[in-house]
């Protein structure tokens, strides 16, 4: 079927509803949020009006510097944790029966169902003392007493990759399973061991769709608050959970706004970077 | 006895026998050609000579030397696949350079030898373009190139040629042959085309239903094939029924036919007349009766339907050679006994 370029205004037709959608829900909270960073916060009470940048000068402290670089850093951890382990595994999972794969895939939808709430307390429980999974460490012989694992960066870690596993195998599943198997069996009569061959044809070959799966996931650990809380103490708290405290319990608003206009642009600037490193790398 | 050796190598999966007993002995240097129609086995006794499918049963020795157990990347063999299977992230050179950078042979080796190998397949300076931006038939020299960089022992090719055009095609076919006897390596191929297996083997290997049907030289195949499986499946044949009567002459469709003997012990059989050895004369002369059914003037040679027996006799002569009958027409038709060949039912 060939397909006309749009010419009249009627054929631009079915593009009103989403872009329509887009700017409602979209475009102006975001304006707004944009307009609102610039505005000055009255004491005590709400915001007036008006053109200031002190809401973005509170930035440049060490201490919103530190949280900033903190949260990326989380983030990009995440992402890289949850690519090393959902990427290995989707391969292997794809080359298993039909049936097998949709027992796993099934497994992990359901834990798509769970609150983030749920999540965090569940952790924050195996981690524990008294009920953590450390005493049955002790049983095995492993550690000599029961220790607490939380609050601490390696449960908010935990956490995090957990809740964003289950999107990344899905996102990397079907270009795995569309991938040539016959490219592996090429690189092995070639005299790749398996092994060499994962790293040199199944991993290069796929490398767009890992890069496009690392940035969904630290796009997706960036904007998380409430695993940091449950599961770290304020030191590892990000950027979001700072928002958060700022438009709801100090009623800062413009400040609020600010940071969230600066985490954004923080991102899209990160991934900007990184498809701008791919595309010169494939050049 | 050097060379490639199948010792009654099966495959089974599940309750599927794929591969029921395979037995092959393959001379070094020897170009063969795996032949079936498709399900036959064909492809999954290449993938156990690649070691990319472990045999059920049997033994595979290479040189005298039992290779069941070796894993694929240790046997040293090159493999052309159907997809080919280039590496869409590397260039024409990095592809064939692929097995000697793993085994991290020199730069300046690498590179001499990917412009060898370029050179052979007559695509020089190729080296620096992406795969991505070749045709097809540039792929698969690409791809014979990158299965020949180490030199191997073996050479297998699974179904090479099926994506090209037919005029690519057997172009490819010419130019593998010829490859392959510049380079003396021991050849298998797997097709379903048998104009590819008569161009291009020493050894054609007949498969049907998971076993060698037969396993000899394609004019000879062709010639003699070992049962109606063979003869039906290499070009096209006549199958017609044989008995001896009571005088002890071989009778075909109703009329005895001169010079025709069966085995002693057999009274009824089956023969295989190849259609540009039926002869189709004039009615009433001898031969059996029959009448033209239909007739397909291809320009290069002539197909004559015949109708004969309650039988069809496909004839086919060249323009030049005898007269044309026309549909409708009686005629007489003459199997020389010489070029009917009793087949295995």
């Amino acid at each position: 079927m060939k397909r006309e370029p749009p010419r009249s205004l009627a054929d631009y037709a079915p593009l009103a509803f989403p872009a329509v959608m887009l700017v409602v829900f979209f475009v102006v909270p975001f304006s707004t949020m944009i307009a609102v960073s610039f505005f000055r916060r009255q004491q005590g009470g709400f915001y007036t009006p008006d053109f200031v940048v002190d809401n973005y000068a509170r930035f440049l402290t060490t201490f919103f510097g530190g949280v900033l670089g903190f949260s990326l850093m989380l983030a990009i951890m995440v992402a890289l944790v949850c690519v090393a382990i959902a990427f290995p595994f989707t391969f292997l999972l794809a080359q298993t029966k039909r049936r097998v794969q949709i027992v796993w895939l099934v497994v992990m939808l359901s834990v798509l169902s769970l609150s983030e709430v749920i999540i965090g307390f569940a952790w924050s429980t195996l981690f524990s003392r008294t009920a953590g999974i450390t005493n049955l460490f002790v049983w095995l012989g492993l550690m000599s007493e029961p220790q607490a694992l939380v609050p601490g960066f390696g449960a908010v870690l935990t956490g995090m990759v957990y809740q964003a596993l289950p999107y990344t195998v899905l996102v990397l599943y079907p270009a795995i399973v569309r991938l040539d198997p016959t490219l592996t069996e090429a690189a092995r009569t070639l005299g790749a061991s398996p092994l060499l061959a994962f790293f040199n044809v199944i991993v290069p070959t796929l490398r767009n769709t890992i890069v496009a799966t690392l940035i969904m996931v630290f796009v997706f650990a960036l904007g998380s608050y409430l695993l940091p809380q449950i599961l770290g103490r304020p030191q590892h708290w990000t950027l979001s959970v700072l928002i958060t405290d700022q438009a709801i319990y100090q009623s800062n608003m413009p400040f609020a706004a600010a940071m969230a206009v600066f985490l954004v642009l923080i991102s899209l600037s990160l991934v900007a970077l990184t498809l701008f490193v791919g595309r010169r790398e494939t050049a | 006895m050097s060379g490639l050796v199948l010792q009654d190598v099966a495959k089974h999966f599940g309750n599927l026998v794929a591969v029921d007993n395979v037995s092959l002995t393959v001379p070094h240097g020897t170009f063969v050609c795996m032949l079936g129609p498709s399900g036959c086995g064909k492809t999954t006794v290449l993938r156990m000579i690649a070691g990319l499918e472990d045999p059920t049963a049997g033994e595979i020795l290479l040189d005298d030397k039992d290779i069941t157990p070796v894993p694929t990347h240790k046997r040293n063999l090159g493999m052309v696949f159907q997809s080919l299977a280039l590496f869409p992230h590397l260039t024409v050179g990095e592809n064939i350079a692929y097995p000697l950078r793993i085994r991290r042979a020199p730069r300046a080796e690498q590179q001499k030898r990917v412009d060898e190998l370029l050179s052979l397949i007559h695509l020089d300076g190729y080296a620096d373009r992406p795969v991505s931006k070749l045709s097809g038939g540039q792929r698969q020299r690409v791809a014979i190139a990158r299965a020949l960089a180490l030199s191997p022992k073996l050479f297998l090719l699974d179904e090479p040629l099926s994506a090209l055009d037919a005029k690519l095609r057997e172009a490819m076919q010419v130019e593998l042959r010829q490859l392959q006897q510049k380079l003396g390596i021991t050849t298998i191929v797997v097709t379903h085309d048998q104009r590819e297996a008569m161009t291009m083997a020493d050894l054609v290997v007949v498969m049907g239903e998971g076993r060698i049907r037969q396993a000899a030289p394609p004019i000879e195949i062709y010639r003699k094939p070992a049962d109606a499986f063979v003869a039906d499946f290499i070009g096209s044949t006549n199958l017609l029924d044989v008995e001896t009567d009571g005088s002890g002459r071989a009778v075909v469709l109703g009329s005895a036919v001169p010079g025709l003997k069966l085995p002693d012990d057999q009274h009824k059989a089956m023969i295989s007349v190849r259609p540009e050895d039926v002869h189709l004369k004039a009615p009433g002369s001898d031969g059996i009766a029959g009448k033209v059914n239909f007739v397909r003037d291809l320009g290069g040679t002539i197909e004559t339907f015949v109708e004969a027996g309650g039988k069809i006799v496909v004839a086919v002569t060249t323009p030049r050679e005898r007269t044309k009958f026309a549909a409708g027409e009686a005629v007489s038709v003459v199997l020389p006994a010489e070029a009917c060949v009793v087949v295995k039912q």
